[in-house]
């Protein structure tokens, strides 16, 4: 699967990572080399083998819907980059 | 006293020949001299860990003291620590101090231990070579002008250079062990789910674990003791019976079935390297060792299978990363989604923003079947080798590392070279198990000795038996006991 510049700046966009037309080409072309290490898998059939995404077969464990953290909003918000009367603040994002 | 062992360091604390605060202050006067050039720590803070090591004396005083009391261990800083700038090697955290303690920093206070600081690291710990941290790269303590390894390359060059009593690493695809081999000491990754990961900045998920890195096996086994439990807060940290792992360190290896891969062995091995896990296997023939060959037949596709699980893991993990809460924010932006895509543009390494962008290629639309799903049924594969492997032997051993500490910029341009590295750790975390690399020689390079690792792989929840395998050998050898010169 061969990737070209309009591939790379959707992908950007998707990652949220701001990307300038000079970067785009040297980022294709690093890239284009780590996809075809991963097109090695092509190779291999993998009918009917059972995907694994996890090393242990644990089952999610459930606990007592019980208050655990206490509020610490002023610690937590002090290390914000933008905070005001106990919220973050961000751009205007409804008109 | 920098070359003692833990026990032995330890037996002087409690007997009061020495007092933590005494010992702590040694280490941070090498600090000093010695980290303005290697660089293995970001953040030293004397007054923070002084108090710690007051505190320790009188743990010490009060007779309630445990193994590791008033020993300063450097932390990786990837372990969020309460009141300290935690950066995990980004601009991205770089003036970020930690709200609360990671688990594993919970644990080493509990038992006393001091924080001696925090130890430089690949950006987000994606890396082999600690080039990509943004606080500059570190040296290899065996020759300056080399690479320590990845991505725990401070914790590594700060135990070689005996900064550091011992450290803390974490390892998704070799990052403990590789540096571990380069800088010639011991490292253990321990079976998935051993040491919790709260607290510990997440990379990939479901490969990420914390282990020690330190002088010996000896050392390793007292950290482990210290370092791994249940944890509720870590949705993986599994129940388990709390272990012992000095218990099995002094048995006889007589009748060890040694199994040797012989993919470990193959085209892409330097022959420096090779010829030293040769000697180190001969030694384990002396100590009674059984050598077996076996096969992993899969293991050149662990790479292409990690190149897609760990980065769709990271795009996942780092979307948390927006200019919001914490962390870097650009200073000027038009609106909401300019302001998280100049943050993340400007608080991001280029190796970063390429292991994001790969991981969500490969779960966008359309491709999730022919990568995502693709590599998560060669990770059964890959698997199942080892558990094949297993029903032929009780131990794995091979090389570590494919070659010796390379120069500082040799691969820093070229990703997949440098993916090329960790061709003989990166199955060992896809399949969950233990890894652990220790000194078995030197292979010199223009006039100087650069250390050389072996691997020593155990079975799910073997690392009592791995170290005992490991501590045999340095009763036997002494390469770990060696020391770069003008440190």
């Amino acid at each position: 699967m061969s990737l070209c510049s309009s591939d790379v700046k959707r992908i950007a966009h998707l990652a949220r990572i701001e990307i300038s037309d000079a970067e785009v080409v040297v980022t294709l072309h690093k890239l284009s080399g780590i996809l075809g290490l991963i097109e090695q898998m092509q190779a291999v059939d993998t009918t009917g083998i059972t995907p694994m995404s996890h090393s242990q077969d644990v089952v999610q464990r459930l606990r007592e819907d019980v208050v655990t953290e206490t509020n610490q909003r002023e610690l937590f918000q002090s290390i914000a980059p933008a905070v005001e009367a106990g919220l973050y603040l961000v751009p205007k994002v409804i008109e | 006293m920098i070359n003692k062992s833990l026990k032995q360091l330890g037996s002087m604390l409690q007997a009061k020949e020495i007092s933590s605060v005494e010992l702590t202050q040694e280490y941070l006067n090498r600090i000093a001299v010695l980290n303005p050039e290697i660089n293995a720590y970001i953040t030293v803070d004397a007054d923070n860990t002084l108090a710690q090591a007051k505190a320790a004396d009188q743990m010490l005083a009060s007779g309630k003291s445990g193994a590791l009391t008033g020993i300063p261990i450097a932390q990786k800083d990837i372990f969020v620590a309460k009141g300290w700038k935690t950066t995990c090697g980004s601009k991205m955290l770089e003036t970020f101090i930690g709200p609360y303690n990671a688990n594993v920093i919970e644990r080493f206070d509990a038992a006393g231990a001091v924080n001696l600081g925090k130890t430089n690291m690949d950006e987000f710990a994606m890396g082999s070579s600690n080039e990509t941290s943004y606080f500059g790269k570190v040296q290899n303590p065996w020759d300056r002008s080399r690479v320590p390894g990845g991505s725990s390359g401070g914790s590594a060059a700060a135990v070689a250079a005996r900064l550091c009593a011992a450290a803390t690493g974490t390892d998704t695809g070799g990052s403990i062990r590789q540096p571990a081999s380069l800088c010639g000491l011991s490292g253990l990754k321990p079976t998935y789910g051993l040491v919790s990961r709260y607290g510990m900045i997440a990379f990939a998920s479901s490969l990420d674990q914390a282990g020690p890195m330190a002088k010996s096996c000896e050392d390793m086994a007292l950290m482990m003791n210290v370092m791994t439990g249940f944890d509720e807060r870590d949705s993986t940290s599994l129940q388990r019976e709390k272990e012992d792992y000095t218990r099995d360190l002094n048995k006889p290896l007589a009748g060890l079935k040694v199994g040797l891969p012989k993919e470990y062995f193959a085209e892409g091995l330097g022959a420096d390297v090779a010829k030293v896990v040769e000697g180190a296997i001969a030694e384990y023939r002396k100590l009674g060792a059984e050598i077996v060959d076996i096969s992993l037949p899969n293991t050149m596709l662990s790479i292409p299978v990690y190149y897609v699980l760990a980065p769709a893991e990271a795009s996942s993990n780092l979307s948390r990363f927006d200019g919001v809460r914490y962390g870097h924010r650009a200073a000027e932006y038009t609106d909401l989604m300019d302001m998280y895509c100049k943050s993340r543009a400007e608080g991001f390494g280029a190796e970063v923003k390429r292991r994001i962008l790969i991981g969500t290629y490969v779960l966008s639309a359309g491709y999730y079947d022919a990568y995502y799903l693709k590599a998560q049924q060669i990770r059964r594969l890959i698997a199942q080798d080892f558990e094949n492997a297993f029903k032929q032997c009780d131990i794995i051993m091979g090389p570590t590392a494919p070659s010796t500490a390379f120069k500082a910029g040799e691969k820093a341009d070229d990703p997949v070279s440098m993916y090329l590295q960790d061709i003989y750790t990166i199955a060992v975390n896809l399949a969950g198990l233990p890894g652990m690399s220790i000194p078995a020689g030197f292979a010199e390079q223009e006039g100087k000795p650069l250390p050389v690792g072996i691997q020593v792989i155990g079975n799910y929840f073997d690392e009592a038996r791995m170290l005992n395998v490991g501590h045999a050998y340095q009763q036997v050898t002494d390469w770990h006991l060696q020391m770069p010169e003008g440190i």
